[in-house]
């Protein structure tokens, strides 16, 4: 069977909504939150590879790069401030972290 | 020179109200007195030219109201009846300034009080020189205010000022039923003026008009309601309660409103409205009803009081009602006579207690007073003459004023009037009693003050001892004096047009009467000293076994026959309560509840509510954040069209 | 193309199941090494798509220092996971519910749109771009030419990050001796040295 675009969209569909899952369905750690943000990116790229393909303009491989790129960056700022929280509070609960509560 | 009488008091009250930083104690007691006296010395001049000499007269002042139909002006009427008023009220005031001058020395705010006295002189000047009712009422309600002030005039002192709020507070309930009667006379009659209102009363008698669905006769309402108004003013059993509490205020206030003055202002406006009162021959009998048992009410309390300030005030309101049975039995002359001579004997009574007061440091109760008649020889005699003249022995004027009062009420016709003779002949003898228990328990026997006290026992100042003496004069002299004008032969030269009556002169039948009916107040004042002379200084212990065997008696009595409570339960109590319900309840929990704070706590419980949605949990937020992504989603497709 | 097929259906379901790993598993090691799996198999779709330099890529920087550095901080951070599970059944219903209706709309609209304006849909079959050189030089031929500004943005990103995560995690501990050349440069003789006036043969 053909796979065309629409298959390509409806994985990258998928990962998309298994990282907002991961966002408000943990109440683990922080460090899943990260992990989701990250599939949530990884998602995108595969929509962004997967027009360009389709579409046989390269911009969007440029654009995947690049949102490659932020995503590293992001990831080790994340951390980083991670790594301070845990530092100051001894706790990466999610549910530990409620310091904005009306 | 009739403006001048009334307006000058007036000018004084203002200067010295709001000039006393600048007059200084005495400049506002000059001014006061000073024009006060002049106006008395005018009150006098006008006396002679319109009272004996028969020339009345009207002084148009001013238009005050031109209203459509509705049409009165300020105009001063001066007659018969207003001029002996004048030199009652001012000769009174002129005096009591005078005394006050003296009695008021050490007080910090003199100012104040002589401008006070000022302004009710003029209130109750510009009452009796009233032309038509507004007029009146405007008059009426200024002695009120003026009263109020008075009392109140120790401001710091919280029974002063209850005592204050009660006297304008029963007053403001015979106000309103004075105020239903001029307004009712304005719905008959059309008009507010005395000429017209008179002239028409006439032709109003035995008609009826509808109030409250019943038909009832014109000139009995409205000269019932202008009674009530006088029942307030002058202190007739029901509304009294305000007029011994009024001895709150200083002694030369006690002096001028509650015995010469204030109070006898609703015996003028009975006399005055005459025309009117003599059409309604129900009202009469109410009248004379009301003032006889008034008589004998405060004659059995005045008794058994301690203060001497009561015993007097009691015995004000007993001579009013004597006043007004008079008036009840139509012997107009006969009242205002009595006016005029309880005027100068009681006002003498008290400013004479006030001597006493005064040397006594302050001290009202008798029975931590006696023995200081060597003392106070000079107040010692005033009391006396003024007592007697009260008692009504001959030669005194009260003998003269008193005994007419009596024999009228025994000719009268009055479905009453038999009534109001019994009464008034016990009252007469319960009179005598405690006047001569006044005088006995405070200048005689032996002294029951401390030593402290008696050993400042002084006599009063000339300038309060003068006032007196003048007043004595008055006391022993008006009553032959005058007896021939007010009441006897020279009746209708004197009064003229001023007092109406409906049928023939009761006074002349007065005269008539048998020689025992004469004789006998006499005899029963001389009981009631003798039996006072036999309980307070031949046996003493008699007042204090009787009044512990028969308690209950005694009690009664001495609380007023329980009115007071009996108002407090009847009257404040409920007042009280719905003041109580509409504050709380009404004012808190429903406008209140409604309004600021139930607006306040709704938007505070609403906050509330919305604080809960900070969690400060990320994920809350996140998954906030996602519902309104989807929902918006969800919402462009299904827009037509598809998602663009 | 069979073949085709089923390497796409296979790396797919791997990927999307190691998605769900990730965001369930208990253990937080479990969570990024599941993550890497993803990563692999998303990059096995691209090689798949003909974007075989962005596979590499992804390969060498997602992996290798992303997840890597994931997996350190994992590491560093002394977590108790066995109390961390409860609390995850009670938003399951209306999250589950939330997240399948964003799954279905999103899917539907991959179903059933059409593109806008003049772009069409050139190839309806995974046509992958056939350049000389291959994906490398098709990227390299556009990157540093009309989008050299963005190259360079991105580049004082990454030094920003790379800034702002040294400054942020860098404390100074006691204890640890350091040279401070500017102090040492800028002593002075009033203060580094003291003369003292001693007799001969005594000591200080």
């Amino acid at each position: 069977m053909e796979i065309g675009l629409s298959h390509y969209l409806t994985v990258a569909a998928l990962l998309f909504t298994l990282g907002v899952f991961g966002i408000f369905l943990n109440r683990k750690n922080v460090i899943i939150i990260l992990m989701a943000v990250e599939l949530m990116l990884l998602a995108v790229n595969i929509n962004l590879v997967a027009f360009s393909v389709f579409l046989q303009d390269i911009s969007g491989q440029i654009f995947a790069m690049f949102v490659l790129t932020v995503a590293a960056g992001e990831a080790a700022i994340g951390l980083a401030i991670l790594v301070i929280y845990f530092r100051n509070r001894g706790s990466i609960a999610v549910e530990d972290i409620s310091q904005l509560k009306g | 020179m009739h403006v001048a009488i009334v307006f000058l008091p007036l000018l004084a009250a203002i200067i010295a109200g709001f000039g006393a930083r600048w007059l200084g104690d005495r400049g506002a007691q000059l001014v006061t007195s000073g024009t006060v006296v002049t106006s008395a010395v005018l009150s006098v001049v006008v006396f002679f030219d319109v009272a004996l000499g028969g020339n009345s007269a009207q002084v148009h002042l001013l238009n005050w109201v031109s209203s459509g139909g509705f049409e009165i002006s300020w105009a001063l009427r001066i007659d018969t009846l207003t001029a002996v008023m004048l030199v009652v009220v001012n000769g009174v005031s002129s005096l009591v300034h005078i005394y006050s001058i003296g009695y008021m020395s050490h007080d910090p705010h003199k100012p104040r009080f002589m401008a006070y006295l000022s302004l009710f002189t003029f209130a109750m000047l510009m009452l009796v020189t009233a032309d038509n009712f507004v007029q009146m009422f405007f008059g009426w309600e200024g002695v009120g205010l003026a009263s109020y002030l008075l009392i109140g005039f120790w401001y710091k002192k919280p029974s002063a000022n209850a005592a204050a709020i009660k006297a304008f507070v029963v007053n403001r309930v015979g106000d309103f039923g004075f105020m239903l009667g001029i307004l009712a006379i304005f719905l008959v009659f059309g008009a507010m003026d005395f000429d017209t209102v008179f002239a028409a009363a006439a032709g109003q008698q035995g008609q009826t008009f509808s109030f409250l669905g019943y038909e009832v006769d014109v000139m009995t309402t409205i000269t019932m309601l202008l009674f009530i108004g006088a029942m307030g003013k002058s202190a007739q059993l029901g509304l009294h309660t305000w007029l011994p509490d009024a001895m709150e205020g200083p002694t030369p206030v006690s002096a001028l409103i509650h015995a010469a003055t204030m109070v006898t202002a609703g015996v003028f406006m009975v006399a005055r409205c005459s025309p009117m009162f003599e059409l309604a021959p129900v009202t009469l009998e109410f009248i004379t009803f009301i003032g006889a048992s008034t008589a004998l009410f405060a004659a059995t309390v005045g008794l058994v009081q301690n203060d001497i300030k009561r015993v007097i005030a009691y015995s004000t309101c007993s001579q009013l009602g004597y006043m007004f049975f008079a008036l009840g039995v139509s012997a107009y002359g006969a009242a205002i006579f009595h006016l005029f001579t309880h005027a100068f004997f009681k006002a003498l009574l008290f400013l004479g207690s006030g001597s006493v007061i005064h040397g006594m440091s302050d001290e009202q109760d008798m029975r931590k007073m006696g023995g200081i008649w060597k003392h106070m020889k000079g107040t010692y005699a005033m009391m006396w003459i003024g007592s007697l003249a009260l008692v009504g022995v001959f030669p005194f004027a009260g003998y003269y004023s008193k005994d007419m009062i009596l024999e009228a009420a025994y000719v009268a016709q009055n479905g009453f009037a038999q009534y109001a003779f019994v009464f008034g002949i016990a009252a007469a003898f319960m009179t005598a009693f405690y006047s001569g228990r006044l005088i006995f328990m405070t200048f005689h026997g032996k002294p029951r003050a401390s030593e402290e006290v008696m050993s400042h026992v002084h006599e009063s100042p000339k300038v309060m001892l003068i006032p007196l003496l003048v007043l004595a004069v008055g006391a022993v002299a008006a009553g032959f004096v005058f007896y021939g004008d007010f009441v006897g032969d020279n009746y209708d030269a004197f009064w003229g047009s001023a007092l109406f009556l409906a049928g023939d002169n009761i006074l002349e039948a007065a005269r008539q009467v048998p020689t025992w009916v004469k004789l006998l107040p006499l005899v029963m004042g001389a009981l009631g000293l003798g039996l006072s002379w036999v309980f307070y200084i031949w046996k003493p212990r008699i007042p204090k076994t009787l009044a512990e065997t028969n308690s209950p008696i005694y009690n009664f009595l001495l609380n007023k026959w329980y009115f007071d409570e009996l108002y407090e339960l009847i009257f404040i109590r409920p007042a009280k309560w719905i003041g109580y319900q509409f504050w709380k309840i009404g004012d808190g929990k429903i406008i209140d509840g409604f309004g600021p704070d139930g607006v306040s706590g709704a938007i505070a419980w609403v906050a509330g509510k919305a604080r809960r949605v900070q969690t400060g949990y990320l994920y809350h937020y996140a998954f906030v954040m996602l519902i309104g992504v989807v929902a918006l989603l969800t919402w462009y497709g299904f827009q037509p069209g598809g998602v663009q | 193309m069979i073949l085709h097929a089923l390497t796409f259906y296979l790396f797919a379901a791997i990927a999307v199941a190691a998605g769900f790993m990730v965001i369930s598993s208990r253990n937080p090691v479990h969570s990024v090494l599941y993550l890497i799996l993803a990563f692999f198999t998303s990059a096995a779709l691209f090689v798949l798509m003909a974007a075989e330099f962005l596979a590499m890529i992804m390969l060498i920087v997602y992996i290798g220092a992303v997840a890597v550095l994931f997996l350190f901080v994992v590491m560093m951070l002394d977590i108790n996971f066995v109390e961390l599970r409860k609390g995850f059944l009670q938003y399951l219903p209306i999250g589950a519910l939330i997240g399948v209706i964003l799954a279905i709309e999103l899917i539907f609209i991959v179903g059933t749109w059409t593109f806008g304006g003049d772009t069409t849909l050139v190839a309806a079959t995974a046509q992958p771009m056939v350049i000389e050189g291959g994906n490398t030089e098709a990227i390299g031929r556009v990157l540093y030419t009309d989008y050299v500004y963005a190259f360079q943005a991105a580049g004082i990103i990454l030094l920003v990050a790379m800034i702002g995560a040294i400054v942020l995690t860098h404390r100074s501990r006691p204890g640890v001796k350091k040279q401070n050349i500017t102090e040492q440069v800028h002593r002075s003789p009033t203060e580094a040295v003291e003369l003292r006036d001693i007799p001969p043969g005594q000591g200080i």
